[in-house]
């Protein structure tokens, strides 16, 4: 089906799965509110089941995207396989962050109908934050999104923590979205546009045609999204709000919020500002190589296994950085691959963070890990294995991932931030390799201690697959890798020149 | 799985594989299904204070023979499928094996075949010029080496179950007696040198497993690594010929080097030479020569059917089947075909040296099977391929037959012993004697093969020990290809008369300790003591049979290679001929190629009949000689018969303290410099830098960390704001 955008009745197809799921999610609000006030006391996993059958069945849309063409780029929303690639990605992570929260909203005693469906909703808003491309549906979609995520960091009321990180993400979000805002508005004087491909049109090629009213709004637009990506030093809230956050939320944060940030991220700039990339180039990069390692030298420092995720996820928005720095095709495809691998390895290592928590007690320091490999064989084991693919480990995705992103970066001429790269990486061991150490070579508190270590079923399948999908993007990570290039094809089919594509 | 296969044409029609990958498979599905059932079992775990004090107790019998051990303690093994399937099932893929092969044996038999058949599964090492298919080659010489690997080893299986039953690990020891196999049939049928490699050190490592089978003894677990450091050496030196093959030829695969080395490479030049020598320091340390002999006596630490099938029949030989299989390159390197020549007489003679003293029964095999290797590499060494092969098959029969026989006697002995809680060892021959009346099956099977290692006509190994022998006086006469070069500025024909008078002597010395030993174990009274006579007895037909069926082999074997023209020897043909020369003619035609094109034609050997006469003379005078100088009625038990006291005696027995000076020219000092190494160069400079990066790196982490992550929402705000600013500033001034 190919859909003119001229006609309105297209936006109705272009925004099939965001509708769908959209629909579902009032669906289960609905659901939710009868049952609650019938059984007040009952259990919600149903609502829980039910949301994941929602998540399928957007799958199920956004999989029948990819039957339909754009005549031309015109829309709001983009219709190409890059979005299909990043929305499956976004559902995967909200999945898998909805089956880790099976048990451990019970445990908390925050059991209750609405984080579902707020987790739906915030779904909706990455998906189209992932696919816009006009900055005004954008920041729509950025701020539904992150209204959603500000409610769900404080979903522990009772917890303080979990409250002041919410606050404290709450007003560093809402002055981001500021700066974004005037980002635009910036970028629209400039160009008369918030439509991403004429913004492009209008600021040109090459160096020093765009005004310094347009350098001013592209500055402010990298500072809202580095935020939202935490880069460094626009990272700050990162530790305190994935820290307080119930531990699924902070699951969905690092991988979710993170991807559909990220997603945008390569739109505005390798896409709509791909023209004019020597001006913002730069500035990126000592982003990205600041991100690397200060969040690395950090993260070494870290006594909270649940703190040391959170700098790991922000240096892996560092090596992300780098792959969206490669302008090319190798660099965009290694990008997706990576954000599918961090994906499924973060929220398996946010996983296993749940499983050791008991009733109130989060466990998240590193004494509350000694032995718990040999008392935990196989959440151990998975636990082992997905930190040593965070680091980069052979025979895991992370290895192949990061190995990816450095062949683009050596193909772009990149070689400096590459070695950055790779030694901020060896410092990373020293911090993953420690959790395994202690897991395995410290004795347990007690020769029980570990015994309410662990997960409920649809929790403990979300590990399973998460480690298997590890395993398989190493050893059948072809497929995996042809998808992603045939999807980083259809994000640049105006630019051939610019990214290098070789017929 | 892709799959090319060249059909061989022969001079009587075509020859097709019959399921040729199958002869390799099955052996491996073996070592799966006994594997998982020992992992099974391991799970489970044994029964945590059982079978310890027991296994002390067997250990100090001896190094060997657990069998019987768990007599009065309850089994582990609580399912009786974990030791009737591995019974089962190890044998049978063997035997299934054995049986596919001799399908394909007779299909050549009938086909006569002058290129060898290749049978191309996938690309193994596609890495730029470097091609290795994984394939696999079937000529006469891997056909009759796999006959020789899955016959005798089938047997060694059977005698397997009697031996090791009732041993813990039993499903895990015949785990790897099946992988073993797999293996070594790779290694023989492997169709380049890298796949050959593959089983090369696939074997070494089931050799290593199994040597420290019963590894909870420290004794057994250093015999294993020491087995294994040794090999190591030579794997070098394989490795390293492989390259120079590779940097020279630019392929590894045998069929491409030996139709370019002739060509490619110069006659005698010194890279051929070194390829050869290089291969034959592999060969050395597999096949346990000097200098690296060392570790096959102290392999004897595994069980005993290990001791037979590994240590003497087929794992060791791997090293003259490498020269056999190179033939091309060995006969192109005349000067490094001495060495190999001259190293195996002296290992031949040294070993056999050190054999006549020893009091463990299977340290005198252990010393026979390094001295008739030696055997085996003097006759490849000086040209006579066939002559060596010949020996190796026979060598497998008898000496399979001697060291399961052994297994009989310790097994019988063990029991004896631990019927009465009697700590003495079942290995020590002077605590034997008179055993022929309680074990006459062992006995007959025993000396049957005992006759044929002596070189007693007209057992088996007579005929291939003289043919070695005679092909030394033949090359002493100027008829050998290496009897042009010169070693050292040593015409090859004088050292080859010298390796001519050292096997006789070695043969000599051969035919005497194994008299000696059948002397002390099977005559005179029995000094294992009143009480423990009367437990001693026969085991089983599954140990009992295989013994047979060796030993009948040990007795008629020899006939398969009967040169007419030799005078007495040609008394035995009985129509055969030369079966074996005919049988194997097209491997060696490569190496004859090269002799005629680069020496012209050799003289015709002339056959004189003193030779003859002397061999017989030194087999059957040696084994009257150990009746004649020793009395088995005056020896006495271990503890009470004295220690050797004069000098010569105490030199044999301490096997010339050559561990000893290992121990102290080779491991001391490489131990000293380590320590060195680790003390000053890992401890101190590497582990200081990583330690003081690592803190360092810290200390700024810590820094930033608690300067920037104060909690506060201000000061957060505050640094957005910098970044701001600065970003701001980068993008517009």
């Amino acid at each position: 089906m190919t859909l003119d955008f001229a006609r309105q009745s297209a936006y109705f197809w272009a925004l099939l799965p965001e509708i769908v799921l959209a629909t579902w999610t009032m669906l289960v609000l609905v659901v939710d509110v009868f049952r609650s006030s019938d059984h007040p006391e009952e259990s919600r996993a149903p609502v829980a089941w039910m949301s994941l059958a929602g998540l399928v069945v957007a799958g199920a849309a956004n999989a029948y995207l990819l039957s339909m063409r754009e005549a031309a780029p015109t829309g709001m929303i983009a219709v190409d396989s890059f979005r299909v690639f990043t929305n499956f990605i976004l559902l995967l992570a909200a999945g898998l962050a909805i089956c880790l929260s099976f048990g451990y909203l019970q445990r908390r005693h925050i059991d209750r109908g609405e984080f579902y469906v707020l987790v739906l909703f915030a779904t909706v808003g990455m998906m189209l934050m992932a696919g816009s491309r006009d900055l005004i549906l954008m920041f729509i979609a950025l701020e539904v999104m992150s209204v959603a995520i500000y409610v769900l960091v404080g979903y522990h009321r009772q917890d303080p923590r979990s409250s002041e990180a919410s606050l404290k993400y709450f007003l560093l979000g809402a002055f981001s979205s500021g700066f974004f805002l005037y980002g635009i508005a910036l970028l629209f004087g400039a160009t008369g546009s918030t439509h991403l491909p004429t913004i492009g049109t209008m600021l040109g090629d090459g160096v020093g045609t765009a005004s310094p009213v347009a350098l001013a709004g592209m500055a402010l637009v990298l500072v809202g999204l580095g935020f939202k990506v935490a880069a460094v030093p626009f990272h700050v809230w990162t530790p305190d709000a994935y820290d307080g956050a119930p531990t699924p939320v902070t699951a969905l944060m690092a991988t979710g919020v993170k991807a559909a940030a990220f997603a945008a991220f390569i739109r505005v700039f390798a896409v709509g500002l791909g023209g004019v990339r020597e001006d913002w180039a730069p500035v990126v990069w000592v982003l990205a190589a600041l991100t690397m390692v200060a969040a690395n030298l950090v993260a070494l420092t870290q006594g909270s296994v649940k703190r040391m995720l959170a700098y790991s996820s922000i240096a892996h928005a560092g090596y992300l950085l780098v792959a969206l720095l490669s302008a090319n095709q190798a660099g965009a495809a290694a990008f997706l691959f990576y954000l599918l691998v961090y994906t499924v390895m973060t929220a398996g290592a946010f996983g296993i963070v749940i499983a050791n928590s008991q009733g109130d007690h989060e466990r998240v320091s590193l004494e509350d890990y000694a032995g718990f490999g040999w008392q935990q064989p196989l959440l151990g084991a998975a636990f082992g294995l997905f930190l040593l693919s965070l680091a980069g480990f052979p025979l895991t995705g992370g290895f192949l991932g990061k190995l990816y992103i450095i062949r683009s970066a050596l193909e772009s001429d990149n070689v400096p931030l590459a070695v950055v790269l790779v030694l901020a990486s060896l410092i990373s061991y020293f911090y993953y390799l420690r959790v395994i150490v202690v897991m395995y070579m410290r004795p347990a508190a007690s020769a029980n201690s570990h015994d309410q270590a662990g997960l409920a079923v649809p929790g403990r399948a979300a590990i399973a697959v998460a480690a298997v999908a590890v395993l398989a993007l190493f050893f059948a990570a072809s497929p995996v890798m042809r998808a992603a290039e045939s999807s980083v094809a259809s994000l640049f089919p105006a630019a051939p020149a610019l990214f290098g594509m070789t017929p | 799985m892709l799959q090319h296969t060249t059909e061989a044409v022969g001079a009587h029609g075509t020859f097709h594989p019959f399921l040729l990958g199958w002869i390799v498979l099955l052996p491996l599905l073996g070592f799966l299904i006994n594997g998982v059932l020992a992992l099974m079992w391991w799970r489970r775990g044994p029964a945590p204070a059982g079978p310890e004090p027991s296994e002390q107790e067997a250990h100090a019998h001896g190094g060997d023979a657990h069998p019987g051990v768990e007599e009065q303690h309850p089994a582990p093994l609580d399912k009786p499928w974990t030791r009737t399937l591995p019974s089962l099932v190890a044998p049978g893929v063997v035997l299934a094996a054995f049986a596919i092969a001799l399908v394909n044996f007779w299909g050549m038999l009938g086909a006569e075949l002058h290129e060898p058949v290749i049978e191309r599964y996938w690309s193994w090492m596609p890495v730029g010029s470097l091609q290795v298919d994984a394939a696999l080659q079937l000529d006469q010489l891997s056909m009759l080496m796999t006959l020789i690997i899955t016959g005798v080893g089938a047997l060694i299986h059977v005698f397997s179950v009697g031996y090791m039953r009732e041993d813990p690990g039993y499903p895990r020891y015949m785990a790897y007696l099946n992988l073993f196999i797999f293996f070594m049939l790779v290694l023989v049928l492997g169709a380049s040198y890298p796949v050959m490699f593959v089983g090369w050190e696939g074997v070494g490592l089931c050799s290593y497993l199994l040597i420290g089978f019963w590894f909870k003894e420290q004794a057994n677990a250093d015999a294993g690594k020491k087995a294994f450091i040794v090999n190591r050496i030579g794997d070098a030196g394989f490795l390293i010929a492989m390259m120079l093959m590779f940097a020279n030829l630019g392929t590894l695969s045998f069929s491409e080097v030996f139709a370019a080395a002739p060509g490619g490479l110069a006659y005698g030049g010194v890279v051929v030479t070194a390829v050869c020598l290089f291969l034959f320091l592999g060969a050395a340390g597999k096949s346990a020569q000097i200098p690296l002999y060392i570790w096959l006596p102290d392999a004897m630490a595994g069980p005993t059917p290990v001791s037979a099938l590994i240590h003497a029949a087929t794992m060791v030989t791997a090293g003259v089947y490498l020269v056999v299989r190179s033939s091309v390159l060995f006969t192109m390197a005349p000067t490094a075909s001495l060495v190999v020549a001259l190293i195996g007489a002296l290992t031949a003679i040294f070993a056999a040296t050190i054999g006549l003293k020893q009091w463990d029964i299977k340290k005198v095999l252990a010393y026979s099977t390094v001295s008739q290797l030696g055997f085996m590499f003097a006759a490849v060494g000086m040209g006579a391929y066939v002559a060596g092969v010949f020996h190796l098959m026979t060598h497998a029969f008898f000496k399979a037959c001697l060291f399961l026989g052994s297994g009989a006697v310790i097994y019988a002995m063990h029991h004896a012993l631990h019927a009465t809680h009697n700590p003495a060892d079942a290995q020590d021959m002077r605590n034997m004697g008179g055993l022929k009346r309680y074990l006459p099956v062992t006995f007959a099977t025993m000396g049957i093969a005992t006759l044929a290692i002596a070189g007693v006509p007209p057992f088996a190994g007579f005929f291939s020990k003289d043919e070695i022998i005679g092909a030394a006086w033949l090359g002493a006469g100027g008829t050998s290809p290496m009897a042009q070069a010169t070693l050292l500025g040593i015409p090859g024909t004088a050292v080859m008369g010298f390796i001519g008078g050292t096997l006789t002597i070695a043969a000599l010395l051969t035919a005497f300790y194994m008299g000696r030993m059948m002397l002390y174990t099977f005559f005179g009274p029995n000094r294992t003591g009143a009480e423990e006579e009367r437990h001693l007895h026969e085991a089983g037909p599954t140990m009992t049979v295989p013994l047979v069926a060796l030993a009948t082999l040990s007795a008629v074997g020899g006939f398969l290679n009967v040169e007419h023209e030799v005078p007495i020897v040609g008394w035995f043909d009985f129509g055969q001929g030369a079966a074996l020369h005919h049988w194997l003619h097209p491997v060696i035609a490569g190496s004859e190629e090269v002799v005629r094109a680069n020496l012209g034609e050799l003289m015709e050997p002339h056959h004189a009949w003193w030779p003859i006469v002397l061999a017989i003379v030194i087999g059957v005078g040696g084994l009257l000689l150990a009746r004649a100088l020793l009395n088995p009625d005056a020896l006495r038990p271990a503890g009470v018969e004295p220690d050797y006291t004069s000098a010569p005696e105490r030199v044999l027995y301490n096997k010339y303290w050559i561990d000893e000076l290992y121990h102290a020219l080779v491991v001391r000092p490489v131990n000293v410099v380590s320590q060195v190494f680790y003390r000053v160069f890992d401890r101190g400079i590497i582990d200081g830098i990583v330690d003081g990066g690592a803190r360092m790196l810290q200390g700024i982490g810590l820094y930033t960390g608690t300067r920037v992550q104060t909690g506060q929402t201000n000061t957060y705000a505050f640094v957005i704001i910098i970044g701001v600013l600065v970003v701001l500033g980068a993008f517009t001034l």
